[in-house]
């Protein structure tokens, strides 16, 4: 160690040494193509106590930043230049030995996924006394429960001896918390820890490990793809794009006044609950729902979507054999009107999907009713089922899932076309380019295979695919969960065109509900199966009624931050 | 658990009685007669072949003969073979030496195949990857046939380590040298297997955690990459055990090991029914149990898998 020093940090803060420091850091990596640099002049300084975010996309380099500074690159990467200083030691080529001695008891990391970091053959309560025994702690019962119960994790000790299958995301996310924080490290780097949750879940969590990290005098460093989470969390914001640190500094400051373009369009696009719905239909003059009587409930011609007293029921089975009831839907009942886009949003596990499924006919109603155009599908017959499909298309939250991997990009969108035997072999052609007109991709991404497009681009794939045999009601289940906040902007422009441009009807399933202000006119609330509250996308938002819509308002990063009228 | 165990054990019947009845029919079904087969180029009084057939029933149709043999089956009496001597017998004296012989590859591979699989699979593409890749591939690539004489003829006979036969006095040390050739084959799929499942498990996000978590390297490949790489090793070392069990023709052949595939074998040459079909019945009961083996491990190894539901 060397000796203490004066310092003036960033900040401006004079006399205490920053904790972490990161001078000039790159980062390479090896690829088939040969190097690549990932990350290049990366700074950033972390105060004792202090919470830094690092804001990018994905690919932008923050988490690559972050696992250097614990010493966990990938084997094909390495830091090809600069210093990372914890306390003033430059750990960025240190020993593997130095660093399995800092890491736990000095650096700890809670990771992104907390379906896919806790080991599934070993009990919780093992993982962590694991944690515990490797850095020198106490590891009896007593000091896991006690671990674990302070994460916020209730009944600790008896949830110490179960697995990781038997908890629920949030939970596990509360088991890593523990493991991270066992040791009591003096800097936490937290890589989208919530990112995997239900809004309201990933509130309790942040709040807990703010809490935590307050009590034990943590520093943070916080990655995540979400400025508004950035900013409401972290004392600093740093933002990251394509390798690079393209602005820093104290969050509020940066959220209200960004300096960098890439900033600024960060801070536009960020869907927020002050973002309006995207004007392009009402431009249009096409007849919204606003323009129509308001009156639900009666079937109207213009009602081309009736759901009435939908409900599903599964059999689980326990473990003497008997099936109990589980009713995912319940008595749920909604219009939709043509032309307009309703939102159904709710937590994992709130039965927004399987109504999705059941409008798609993929799954049948245990009970209710589905008219569509006027007609009860539950009734349809094979033939007129198939007719059905071309009318009412999906679209799937998992752009890389939903596209079949050895299909191109023309067979992906022509088979549709094929398969309700359209045109021939000419037309269809034609109608693939002209749908990837639609999309705003290249005619030369037709040859392409699903792997050599980004994320984004595979969605447009998947709307063109959806749009090929001109379908009047277009589902969409959480499609640009998966997508970068800029992307999914692009994304959802593209959809608000085309409802304008075809007259589409959306049903749209999301958890987000910040991207429901942005393309829906009415909203359902779903929870635990049941519709809780109904109305137009301004009313839910301006007045919601119900204390479960408020919680999930409530629950939305950096909704109690305020913008500017001009950003937002 | 138990209620798994028994319901798996009450599956044995239907298999039983559909692999011996399959078998027992194809036996039937061999062109040629048994009974002038024994006696080669001489012709035997008709009143001999008479006597001798109706003794193993070959005078009954096709459903009597399986009927008894089934009830002698139940009975415990296996009957006598084609030489006269009692089948329980015979069975009794080559699947121990059979047994030993599988037990001794079955640890030969899993031991080895696991080890240099976990090292291979640490540092995919390294020198010690290479070479093992190499070299297991010729492994597999080279008949057991080629295999059992060379080794029989460097370890055996040229530099003297081993019994070059095994014959009659089969024990733990002279059933090695076979061992290690009926091993070998398996050992390359083992550790071919182990290298896979150890690279792809090494990037595993559990992985990395357990790692940030401050653990040694040593306990992160133990703890975390060995056990979950385990699961599809398991599968395939249990299928191996209930192939091994029904005897190695060649190696037996090679070594002249008296077990299973030998005694087999012979019995198949004389269209010796109630043989063969003793043999297959042991062997389907080996089959069964070593499967449960493999789904019991399975458990233990994946808590996720539960078999009560």
């Amino acid at each position: 160690m060397t000796t203490p020093e004066i310092r003036i940090d960033e900040a401006g803060t004079t006399g205490v040494r920053p904790l972490l420091e990161i001078r000039d850091l790159a980062i390479t990596f090896k690829t088939g193509g040969g190097e690549v640099q990932a990350v290049r002049n990366a700074h950033l300084t972390i105060m004792p106590g202090e919470t830094v975010a690092i804001v990018g996309e994905s690919g932008s380099g923050k988490s690559t930043t972050a696992l250097a500074a614990i010493g966990l690159l990938p084997n094909n990467g390495r830091v090809s230049g600069g210093q990372i200083l914890l306390d003033g030691e430059d750990i960025a080529h240190a020993s593997e030995q130095r660093m399995i001695e800092l890491r736990g008891n000095t650096i700890g990391m809670v990771p992104q996924d907390p379906m896919s970091n806790l080991n599934p053959v070993w009990k919780i309560g093992y993982q962590v006394r694991e944690t515990l025994r490797a850095n020198g702690r106490p590891s009896g019962p007593d000091d896991i429960a006690k671990v674990l119960s302070q994460a916020g994790l209730p009944d600790s000790k008896r949830r110490a001896n179960q697995y990781p299958h038997e908890f629920s995301g949030g939970m596990r996310q509360r088991a890593l918390i523990a493991i991270g924080l066992s040791c009591q490290p003096r800097l936490l780097i937290a890589d989208e820890p919530t990112s995997a949750l239900d809004v309201t879940v990933q509130r309790q969590i942040l709040d807990h490990l703010d809490t935590m990290t307050t009590e034990l005098g943590t520093s943070v460093l916080l990655i995540t793809h979400d400025l508004g989470l950035a900013a409401e969390r972290a004392d600093k914001v740093v933002v990251m794009y394509q390798g690079r640190v393209v602005e820093a500094g104290p969050s509020l400051e940066l959220l209200r006044n960004p300096q960098h373009p890439y900033t600024k369009r960060l801070v536009e696009s960020a869907p927020s609950l002050a973002s309006r719905r995207i004007q392009v239909a009402k431009e249009q003059g096409v007849e919204t729902a606003d323009l129509l009587a308001p009156a639900a409930g009666t079937a109207k011609p213009d009602t081309f979507l009736q759901i009435q007293d939908l409900r599903k029921v599964y059999k689980l089975r326990s473990g003497l054999g008997k099936a109990t009831d589980f009713a995912a839907v319940d008595g749920v009942s909604f219009d939709v009107r043509r032309g307009t886009t309703t939102a159904i949003v709710g937590e994992s596990g709130s039965g927004k999907s399987t109504v999705a499924k059941m409008v798609l006919q993929l799954e049948k109603p245990t009970d209710g009713r589905i008219l569509f155009d006027g007609v009860d599908t539950s009734a349809l017959k094979p033939a007129d089922l198939f007719k059905f499909r071309r009318r009412v298309q999906p679209i799937f939250q998992d752009p890389y899932g939903s596209l079949d991997p050895m299909y191109n990009i023309y067979r992906t969108i022509e088979e549709p076309l094929r398969v309700h035997k359209i045109g021939d072999q000419a037309s269809r052609e034609k109608k693939v380019r002209t749908l990837l007109d639609q999309v705003a991709l290249p005619q030369s991404a037709m040859q392409r295979y699903p792997n050599e497009l980004s994320g984004g681009q595979r969605q447009r794939v998947a709307i063109a695919r959806a749009l090929a045999l001109d379908p009047e009601v277009i589902i969409c289940d959480e499609a640009v969960s998966a997508l970068d906040v800029l992307v999914q902007a692009q994304v959802l422009n593209l959809l608000a065109d085309l409802q304008a441009n075809l007259g589409l009807t959306y049903l749209f399933i999301t958890h987000d509900l910040a991207v429901v202000r942005q393309i829906a006119d009415h909203v359902c609330v779903m929870e635990k199966g049941r519709l809780v509250e109904t109305g137009s996308t301004d009313e839910v938002f301006e007045s919601p009624k119900q204390d479960y819509t408020k919680a999930l308002l409530n629950a939305i990063p950096g909704a109690k931050l305020m913008l500017p009228p001009e950003v937002a | 658990m138990l209620r798994f165990i028994l319901r798996r054990l009450l599956q044995v019947i239907p298999v039983f009685l559909g692999t011996t009845l399959l078998v027992y029919y194809m036996v039937f079904a061999l062109p040629g007669d048994p009974i002038a087969a024994l006696f080669g180029d001489r012709q035997p009084p008709q009143a001999v072949i008479d006597t001798l057939r109706s003794q193993y029933n070959l005078d009954q149709p096709f459903w009597v003969q399986y009927g008894l043999f089934l009830k002698n089956l139940f009975t415990f009496n296996l009957g006598n073979d084609f030489t006269g001597q009692p089948i329980a017998a015979s069975l009794a004296r080559v699947f121990p030496v059979t047994a030993m012989l599988a037990i001794e590859a079955l640890a030969i591979q899993a031991i080895f195949g696991v080890l240099f699989g976990v090292f291979a699979g640490l540092r995919r593409g390294g020198w010690f990857d290479s070479t093992v890749l190499v070299a297991s591939l010729v492994v597999i690539a080279v008949p057991t046939f080629v295999l059992g004489f060379v080794f029989q003829l460097v370890f055996g006979v040229q530099l003297g380590w081993a019994k070059p036969t095994v014959g009659a006095n089969a024990n733990w040390g002279t059933l090695l040298l076979p061992a290690v050739v009926l091993g070998l084959v398996s050992f390359a799929y083992v550790l071919r297997l182990t290298r896979a499942s150890v690279s792809e498990n090494m990037n595993a996000d559990y992985v990395r955690t357990a790692t940030a978590k401050g653990l040694s390297r040593p306990r992160v490949v133990l703890a975390h990459i060995l056990r979950n790489s385990l699961i599809p090793v398991v599968t395939y070392l249990g299928a191996n055990l209930g192939s091994l069990m029904g005897g190695a023709i060649v190696t037996e052949g090679i070594f002249n090991v008296p077990g299973v595939g030998n005694k087999l074998y012979q019995a198949v040459l004389r269209s010796e029914g109630p043989t063969i079909v003793s043999i297959v019945s042991v062997l389907v009961l080996v089959f069964v149990v070593a499967n449960l083996l493999v789904d019991l491990l399975y458990a233990w190894l994946d808590p996720r898998i539960r078999y009560d539901q």
